[in-house]
């Protein structure tokens, strides 16, 4: 049931309070928050960087404006509803398709325009942002997910966090929605946690519920032979975001997309440490080594610097 | 970056604050524990009353030592207006005189009252029994018929006054009595009864002493003789007896308050118990008032009665922080549980847990159909905050009705609180499902059930209220809590799996 102080310090993980005050207390400015707590502005200033992320169908900012949904998601047969403020994955509707004036959730869902129009409407009036403030309301273009990964999820989309400290990507994992989720990737709710080894973007390890899992719990296919195609992109991208948040510690959520490759979907300044679990191994020695490096290194040095130092090997199974 | 400075304010705080501390422990000899002390009452009395512009005098009756209680120092605050003590008839009263007073008017006296069971009543002399006495008709045989019943019913003036006041009691009250309610005030009369039926008896005002209370009345009671022993009778109940924690404030059967030169009197009082060792309660006298000696005890009692609870409220934080930072529980509002423990300290836990459970459950379920509205958050909310006084409303009537008197202290729980931890479990519920409302809400519940053992704990209230450098200790102490950078304990278990293989 427990374990103790000195084996999880053994083992490098990292707990809350240090990741509080020593990581992200020390290396991420508060003023640059508003950068990533507001995806409307991690949009924009993507665009900027030249950084993918998912197409932008519009935006909702006043009550009013939730009238005019109708025609802004006119021809577009799926498209993500999220606040711009939202944490913790509150609060994003999923339409997979559209039949007549019926929204298709992936599950199966099926919503009426004004049950669309509510969940806006609370959007608006703050109820998923923290803290209850105002909040404006993200419309975007479904992500066509690569295919090759259809049999590693179930309904969702699945995402890939990269952990990004002072620039360096430091560690990876893939997130599985499962039924168990409801189709949401968040680990605490039963998604799959897929750790991914930063040389080669292979999986090294998959967990459900902190247990160690070998295949998808819903399509059963095996997990070792995931692979991520573009990962070398993917790290560039992610390496990236440091550049253009000046965040030093920083989550960045990626996904694959069918015909743009590794989009940017969002950014995270307070990053859980569920990654450590899905890894198998915490983060405290690389980041410390990652403390060492000089700054002004060039992203591409640095994803080449992480690649070789962090490189692992797999611990699954090879057939299930 | 040196976290020197740091460290060097931490030992600051600590330092004095132990200082501080040590100082008023040495030098006022206040104990470390409220044990092996004796209770020592602080009472004041604040008198008010509108001066007409001319000459006003203002008469007080004043407590004296009696069974079970000492009185030790009193001090009076009136600027402007003279002072004397008289004694009269056998009772201690003060007299505030002045030329020219016009306004709002207020005059303070203030006693401490020693707690010792061994103290006696001086001798009081019954008081001459009035002959005078003469009723209307038909008020005259409606007297007579229930002194004739009850004299009927006794054998001496104690139990003549016990079944008379008892055929006044509600559940007694024929209709004799009732008709002579209608025309006299209770008290006045049963003592005029008791006379008329040859039973020497007078009204006296005495004080329900306890802990805290502001704006506190005197109730009447019924002294009744019989040679030269005396009882002391409830008005209400008839019960025989004076209640430990009551102080005779007036024991003469004169008048309270008398003031001339002014209308609209008022006296009301607030009182505190306070643990003194005996000896420096017999000197608190002397202890004038320095700055060194920089308590909240100079403020007035009122004032003192909140700083009680409100010097409470960090440790009550303190509780938060071990249990977030050190454990990691998680709670619906950081210091919801806080104040949620403060409601406790008013309800008793027992009841306030239930009282808790309750108004959240029909809460949420209320919440539960508020959401098919489809309202803005605030409107939401604010509907929230009328169920949940709505439900405190019926739950603090229906307790009455059922004679659960506990049940009325639900209104001290904070309403607006409560609906946000209602409206946010409430989207818990929806977003991750009911076990995380449980986890969410059972550890809110279970810092609050922590924080209110730490706060109602006599020892901890005896160390927050006599020492105030106790205070500057926990601000230290959280300071260094704000610096640990180790694992939560409930980490210890998330983290198991990584350590296995």
């Amino acid at each position: 049931m427990w374990t103790t102080p000195a084996r999880l310090r053994a083992k490098d993980i990292i707990g809350m309070n240090r990741r509080n005050i020593r990581y992200i207390g020390r290396y991420n400015n508060r003023r640059l928050y508003p950068l990533v707590d507001d995806k409307l502005k991690t949009k924009l200033l993507a665009q900027e960087y030249g950084i993918t992320t998912p197409a932008l169908i519009g935006t909702v900012t006043t009550q009013f404006g939730v009238k005019h949904i109708r025609g802004m998601l006119a021809g577009h047969a799926g498209f993500v509803i999220k606040p711009a403020k939202g944490s913790g994955g509150k609060g994003i509707l999923v339409i997979e398709r559209v039949e007549g004036d019926r929204y298709i959730k992936p599950s199966g869902a099926r919503l009426s325009l004004e049950d669309v129009e509510r969940h806006v409407s609370n959007i608006l009036s703050g109820l998923y942002s923290l803290g209850g403030s105002p909040d404006v309301a993200l419309v975007e273009a479904l992500i066509n997910f690569d295919d090759s990964f259809a049999e590693y999820t179930y309904e969702g989309v699945p995402d890939i966090r990269v952990i990004v400290f002072k620039g360096y990507p430091v560690m990876a994992m893939m997130r599985l929605s499962t039924a168990a989720s409801d189709g949401k990737a968040n680990l605490h709710q039963g998604a799959v946690g897929v750790g991914i080894d930063i040389a080669s973007g292979t999986a090294i390890r998959g967990v459900q519920f902190d247990r160690t899992r070998h295949d998808h719990p819903d399509t059963g296919h095996e997990l070792a032979s995931l692979h991520i195609p573009g990962w070398e992109t993917l790290l560039l991208l992610a390496a990236g975001c440091y550049e253009m948040t000046g965040l030093g510690y920083l989550g960045t959520d990626m996904v694959l997309d069918r015909a743009h490759g590794p989009m940017l979907l969002e950014l995270n300044a307070r990053p859980g440490l569920a990654i450590q679990m899905a890894n198998g191994e915490g983060l405290r020695s690389r980041l410390d080594l990652i403390e060492r490096q000089p700054d002004g290194v060039s992203a591409e040095e640095r994803v080449v610097f992480a690649q070789h130092h962090f490189a692992r090997s797999s611990e699954l199974r090879q057939t299930a | 970056m040196s976290r020197l400075p740091f460290y060097l304010i931490v030992a600051l705080l600590l330092v004095s604050g132990a200082a501080m501390s040590i100082h008023r422990h040495v030098q006022f000899e206040v104990p470390w524990t409220p044990g092996e002390l004796r209770q020592v009452w602080e009472i004041e009395a604040q008198v008010n009353f509108t001066a007409d512009g001319g000459p006003a005098k203002v008469n007080m009756a004043l407590p004296s030592s009696q069974q079970g209680y000492r009185i030790l120092t009193e001090h009076t605050a009136s600027p402007g207006y003279g002072l004397a003590f008289l004694e009269e008839d056998g009772g201690r009263r003060a007299e505030w005189s002045t030329r020219e007073a016009i306004g709002d008017q207020q005059l303070y006296y203030s006693v401490q009252a020693l707690v010792a069971p061994e103290a006696r009543n001086s001798r009081i002399e019954p008081p001459p029994l009035r002959r005078d006495i003469l009723w209307e008709s038909p008020y005259d045989t409606a007297a007579s018929q229930v002194i004739d019943r009850a004299w009927a019913r006794s054998a001496d003036p104690f139990t003549f006054a016990r079944e008379l006041i008892q055929d006044f009691t509600d559940e007694r009250e024929g209709e004799n009595a009732r008709l002579l309610l209608t025309q006299f005030d209770r008290t006045p009369l049963l003592v005029r009864l008791l006379n008329q039926a040859g039973v020497p008896a007078r009204e006296v005002s005495g004080l329900m002493l306890d802990h805290g209370r502001r704006r506190q009345n005197l109730t009447p009671w019924i002294q009744v003789f019989e040679d030269q022993q005396w009882a002391l009778f409830d008005p209400r109940t008839g019960e025989q007896g004076r209640p430990d924690n009551l102080l005779l404030w007036e024991s003469a059967g004169q008048a309270v308050l008398e003031v001339q030169g002014g209308t609209n009197s008022r006296i009301n009082f607030s009182m505190l118990s306070r643990n003194q060792p005996a000896a420096a309660a017999v000197r608190s006298q002397l202890a004038d008032d320095t700055l060194l000696n920089f308590s909240i005890h100079s403020l007035p009692l009122e004032d003192q009665a909140l700083f009680q609870t409100i010097l409470l409220i960090p440790i009550g934080a303190l509780v938060v922080v071990l249990l977030r930072v050190l454990v990691g529980i998680k709670t619906s509002g950081t210091f919801m549980p806080v104040l949620i423990a403060l409601a406790f300290i008013q309800t008793t836990l027992i009841t306030g847990l239930v009282g808790f459970l309750m108004v959240v459950a029909v809460g949420l379920v209320i919440r539960n159909y508020l959401s098919y509205l489809n309202l803005l958050l605030v409107a939401r909310v604010t509907a929230v905050i009328i169920t949940v006084i709505a439900i405190i409303s019926v739950f603090s009537v229906l307790s009455y009705r059922f004679g659960l008197n506990a049940g009325l202290t639900i209104t001290f729980f904070p309403m607006i609180i409560l609906s946000w931890t209602i409206e946010r479990m409430s989207i818990l519920w929806e977003e991750e499902g009911p076990k995380q409302v449980l986890i969410q809400g059972g550890g809110s519940l279970m810092t609050a059930v922590l924080a209110y053992l730490a706060m109602n704990n006599p020892w901890i209230r005896h160390i927050t209220f006599n020492f105030l450098g106790v205070q500057l200790m926990l601000m230290g102490l959280i300071l260094l809590l704000g610096n640990y950078t180790g694992y939560r304990l409930l980490e210890l278990r998330r983290f198991k799996p990584v350590t296995e293989d």
